[in-house]
């Protein structure tokens, strides 16, 4: 089993909400999420004196799917969050010890 | 027969001056309006952390100008006597001169002018004085400051006996030096005593943005700001009851809200010409700007002139507020650079269309008025700071004027009672 945690931005999210659907990802975890990348946020104008905006808002969607998908999982959210500019975000894929379905007691695959 | 038309001329007469007050006052209400828009106005440009301070000034200076004024500023400005005694007296019956409105009413509308002026320096040093020194000024700025210039102005009394600026060609409709520039003068002297918001200037010469918390509330105060100067230059034209005041009463309100969207359109254009992109706060700043321009003639001018004075009004703004930025004299709202610079250009205009009005009458007038609010408001600035101090501490300004001046925030979070 495995995390995949994706932070994408946010105008892209219903994109990756329904490609993940379309491979029958079960559920995700949405966060509204602020960060920095390479280009370490950008400046803006007010009244005409710069300030800078360290922290960009984005979202970052966790989904948790079974090791089999997981690469299909990855493709999906590259290619429905992708714009090709600066600021698309990133993956993280990381391992899953253990999952238990709160409900039912059910854990492992059973429970995502 | 006789008789009949004698009482229906008394008749007239009567309504005339029933509808030249109840106008005054309606003009009067609008105006005390724009205290409203003072308020929302600044507590938009400022930040979240000082937002109850800034409302607190704005109710609590509205209040002390009223008083103020009541108690010694109209006597000072237009005679009469102290604590306005006999003031609600009948302006009409049994009257020497009968007047063609009630006086009360006249005090009315004169003094919603005298809280306008005073608010517009509360802007200007907004989110690091200390609260009770800011009252402090406004007693002597609504006592004693404004009424003393006013009276040599509207009051017709010669300045110190010397000279008397009606007769050099001064001519200021509703104020733009007389409210505006006088405000802006008080401001200014109070900006250079107080210091810049720390951190809005680096070491090396550079301007630091400090962002406003909330841009609805700042556009929400410049309409009501707009809306309240109908008031503030239609109610200067002083009467509404006959067909030539009617006519220039409308030509005002026309040449007023013209020079108003100039001044949005022309700051608008200017902002994005420079900076790339639209900036509110200056379109905001040109609207009040070209609000301004018009007030010291704004009936006389034709429509077209009038959007042309407050597009020019719009313009001057920004490079004003840029050049302010300059020379590190810190104005969060850019009250100096409306009311003062653009209060000044103003007075300037009035000769282009008014030939009552001179070149150097208008000079001698700005000058007497900055000189003398600006020397006297500079004193008072000091002397409050040898007494109570004029500054917030470091920390407090670092945390926010709203915890140290009031104890209260404007959005509370994370609070449970005790």
């Amino acid at each position: 089993m495995k995390m995949v945690s994706a932070v994408i931005k946010p105008f892209k999210l219903d994109d990756v909400r329904e490609a993940l659907s379309e491979i029958g990802v079960q559920g995700i975890t949405v966060t509204e999420v602020k960060g920095f990348g390479r280009q370490k946020g950008h400046t803006e104008l007010y009244r005409g004196a710069e300030y800078v905006v360290d922290f960009l808002p984005k979202v970052r969607v966790d989904a948790a799917v079974s090791s089999d998908i997981v690469d299909q999982v990855v493709e999906a959210i590259s290619s429905a969050a992708q714009t090709g500019k600066i600021g698309d975000g990133k993956i993280f894929v990381t391992s899953i010890e253990q999952v238990v379905r709160i409900r039912t007691g059910e854990t492992g695959t059973e429970a995502l | 027969m006789e008789e009949l038309l004698n009482t229906t001329a008394a008749d007239v007469t009567q309504l005339k001056y029933a509808l030249d007050t109840f106008y005054f006052l309606v003009c009067g209400a609008l105006v005390m309006w724009m205290a409203a828009g003072f308020a929302m106005l600044e507590s938009g440009l400022v930040r979240a952390k000082n937002t109850t301070e800034i409302l607190t000034k704005n109710v609590a200076l509205y209040a002390v100008s009223c008083i103020m004024y009541l108690v010694c500023g109209y006597a000072i400005m237009y005679g009469g006597e102290y604590l306005l005694s006999g003031i609600t007296g009948d302006g009409f019956t049994g009257a020497e001169e009968p007047a063609t409105y009630a006086p009360s009413a006249d005090f009315f509308f004169q003094v919603v002018f005298v809280a306008t002026a005073m608010s517009i320096v509360s802007g200007a040093v907004a989110e690091r004085m200390k609260l009770w020194a800011f009252l402090a000024f406004a007693i002597v700025m609504t006592g004693f400051i404004y009424p003393m210039e006013g009276s040599w102005t509207w009051g017709g009394n010669a300045v110190f006996g010397m000279y008397t600026l009606g007769d050099l060609g001064f001519s200021d409709f509703a104020g733009s030096g007389i409210v505006h520039m006088a405000g802006a003068a008080a401001a200014l002297a109070g900006v250079l005593v107080l210091g810049a918001r720390k951190g809005k200037y680096t070491k090396e010469g550079g301007v630091n943005a400090i962002p406003g918390a909330n841009l609805p509330l700042a556009t929400l105060g410049t309409f009501i700001l707009w809306l309240g100067w109908f008031g503030f230059n239609g109610g200067s034209v002083l009467a509404t009851s006959d067909v030539a005041n009617s006519n220039a009463v409308a030509v005002v309100f026309m040449n007023t809200n013209a020079a108003a969207a100039g001044g949005v359109v022309a700051a608008l254009i200017v902002a994005r010409l420079l900076f790339g992109k639209a900036d509110l706060t200056m379109a905001l700043n040109g609207a009040l700007a070209g609000l301004v321009a018009i007030t010291a003639e704004p009936s006389t001018p034709s429509a077209l002139q009038a959007t042309l004075f407050g597009a020019i009004g719009g313009v001057l703004v920004v490079f004003s507020i840029l050049t302010l930025d300059k020379m590190k004299i810190d104005d969060p709202v850019g009250a100096i650079s409306v009311h003062g610079v653009v209060g000044l250009l103003g007075l300037l205009l009035v000769p282009l269309t008014n030939d009552g009005a001179a070149f150097s009458g208008q000079i001698i007038g700005a000058l007497t008025i900055f000189g003398w609010v600006f020397g006297t408001s500079l004193v008072t600035w000091f002397i409050i700071k040898a007494v109570i101090g004029v500054r917030v501490t470091e920390e407090e300004e670092y945390e926010g004027v709203d915890i140290s001046e009031c104890g209260m925030e404007a959005y509370p979070e994370f609070t449970s009672a005790k």
